[in-house]
């Protein structure tokens, strides 16, 4: 890919140019956003997986309250920024990095930084739906289970606003005792989500939510997404340059492991500031 | 090729045809209330049942699996889920295959060292500690190969929650893999129901039924094993009644071990 890009890269791309000749570049960030209040600061951070290096020196403040969304063409590095927010790239051998993520106020790559709690604040959905398989009640509360918690009126209570707050609660409040992994896809996605807000996170991860769901229920989903953004900070990596439009507030793009540009989702996508930017989203590459 | 290959598996379908309807005729007669009901007499016409036997080789069993399966499935556990001790898991995996290849009557002889010299007398906790000596290593190597299966999305999604590995190994992996276990459980019963070796030097045997293993414990492969090799005609009869009743459990316990599987890969694909 990269190889064809620099064939159709002349002069008038110079950050395309730069990043593919591994130079220095200059992301272009909105002005508007120096302003706002950020809950997730990704400070210059780099990530290795072994000798291969998959993040490039990002540096990204996340809006609190606000959904943003990563976008970039595959193997840009944005599922492995959004995984570097709750550590789950630890589970992947071989992996360093640099830099900082802070996450409300602390580093979370200190040595001293608690990982469970960690990921207790840092909810996450997955691009595949992956319920556990035991009931749609259990699932729900298995947060609340793993931290003590044990009595049944509070762990009703959550699985009721956590359902209704996955819009799922109409379709599931007569089976709860059913297994998670007798609903539909989409719904299924929709349990995880219930399950990621049961332990209140304050930031909400999701790594291409709606990749393996049909058009109606991708639709719930994104609506889901806006209402969520109510109560929480989402980010969100898509592939679908419509859902980031649609859904979120703020976009970043990247492209082979940097930043690109990074700006309000209706500054990207209608009057974006550098020509790459508007040939990816124009669909011109990628 | 083909006609070689279908010959040899007709072969071998044969010989098991064979071997059941040997037993049958031979055995089946033999196999009366009274087998199931009485303990032996000492009486060379009416050598009375094999109660006693059948009873040990539950309890024996039943005392290998209460320390072998918690043993095996730790073990297998760790060889699937801590996969960051690279130096230890290969010597581990590689000790676990030995063991389960070591003969069993070598396995008796070290349940006599252990166990039955110490204490001064054969027992029946020596008997059981050879048998689940044998079923570890069994447990352990299916208890990995069936989480190795359990989908890794379920670990991430987890752990994503602020679980800890214990907490994503006790109430995630086991409870969505216990179909599965519970296979491999009964396939290291199956196998340790039939030994006979392991019990000669540890359990010795006995002619009473009795629920004490501090004392010379009775199973029915060894009780097959004595009368087989004693001189009464009698006693030679019952052990082939007890040689059918054991194989027949056995085929009892392989159908139902295909049962549980089928049902638990059933489970899996819903």
């Amino acid at each position: 890919m990269s190889q064809n890009m620099a064939e159709r890269t002349p002069a008038r791309y110079p950050v395309l140019q730069a990043i593919q000749s591994n130079q220095p570049h200059a992301p272009a960030v909105h002005p508007s956003l120096a302003q706002l209040d950020s809950v997730v600061e990704i400070k210059k951070f780099s990530l290795y997986y072994g000798v291969k290096q998959a993040v490039h020196s990002v540096s990204l403040a996340v809006p609190k309250g606000k959904v943003t969304a990563l976008i970039g063409p595959s193997g840009c590095g944005k599922s492995t920024l959004l995984r570097s927010v709750n550590r789950l790239n630890d589970l992947v051998e071989g992996v360093r990095t640099s830099g900082e993520v802070i996450v409300s106020g602390a580093d979370i790559y200190a040595p001293q930084i608690d990982i469970i709690d960690l990921r207790r604040r840092v909810g996450m959905v997955f691009q595949k739906s992956n319920p556990f398989p035991m009931s749609i009640f259990e699932n729900v509360v298995y947060g609340l289970r793993i931290h003590g918690e044990r009595r049944r009126k509070v762990l009703n209570e959550v699985c009721e606003r956590s359902l209704r707050g996955a819009a799922l609660w109409d379709e599931v409040k007569d089976r709860l005792g059913q297994s998670g992994l007798s609903l539909s896809g989409g719904q299924q996605q929709r349990l995880c989500i219930a399950r990621a807000i049961a332990v209140e996170p304050e930031v909400l991860l999701m790594d291409e939510p709606c990749s393996a769901l049909d058009p109606i229920a991708t639709l719930k989903i994104e609506e889901l997404i806006q209402d969520i953004a109510q109560r929480y900070t989402v980010l969100i990596v898509t592939h679908n340059m419509g859902q980031a439009s649609r859904v979120s507030d703020y976009t970043a793009f990247m492209y082979l492991g940097r930043l690109v540009e990074f700006a309000p989702t209706a500054h990207i996508f209608q009057t974006p500031t550098l020509a790459e930017t508007e040939q990816y989203i124009t669909g011109k590459f990628g | 090729m083909l006609a070689s290959c279908v010959a040899c598996s007709l072969l071998i379908v044969c010989v098991l045809a064979w071997v059941l309807g040997y037993l049958l005729k031979i055995g089946f007669g033999s196999v009366t209330w009274a087998f199931f009901t009485e303990v032996p007499k000492p009486d060379a016409a009416d050598p009375g049942g094999m109660a006693h036997a059948l009873v040990g080789t539950v309890v024996l069993v039943g005392l290998a699996t209460l320390v072998g399966v918690p043993v095996g499935v730790a073990a297998g556990v760790y060889l699937s889920e801590y996969t960051q001790d690279k130096w230890l898991l290969a010597p581990v995996r590689f000790t676990a295959d030995v063991l389960a290849g070591v003969p069993s009557i070598v396995v008796g002889i070290l349940g006599y060292e252990l166990l039955v010299r110490p204490l001064g007398s054969y027992n029946g906790w020596a008997g059981a500690f050879a048998l689940a000596f044998i079923m570890v290593p069994i447990v352990a190597r299916t208890t990995e190969e069936m989480l190795k299966l359990v989908p890794d999305s379920y670990r991430a999604a987890s752990l994503a929650l602020g679980a800890t590995k214990a907490q994503t190994v006790l109430r995630v992996i086991l409870p969505s893999a216990t179909g599965s276990l519970v296979t491999g459980v009964m396939l290291a019963i199956a196998r340790i129901a039939g030994e006979t070796a392991p019990l000669l030097f540890t359990a010795l045997g006995s002619r009473f039924l009795m629920l004490n293993p501090n004392e010379p414990f009775p199973s029915l492969t060894v009780q097959i094993y004595t009368y087989v090799t004693g001189p009464y005609l009698e006693q030679k009869k019952l052990a082939w009644a007890g040689i059918l009743v054991l194989v027949m459990l056995l085929f009892v316990l392989n159908l139902l071990i295909r049962f549980v599987t089928s049902r638990s890969l059933a489970g899996r694909m819903a």
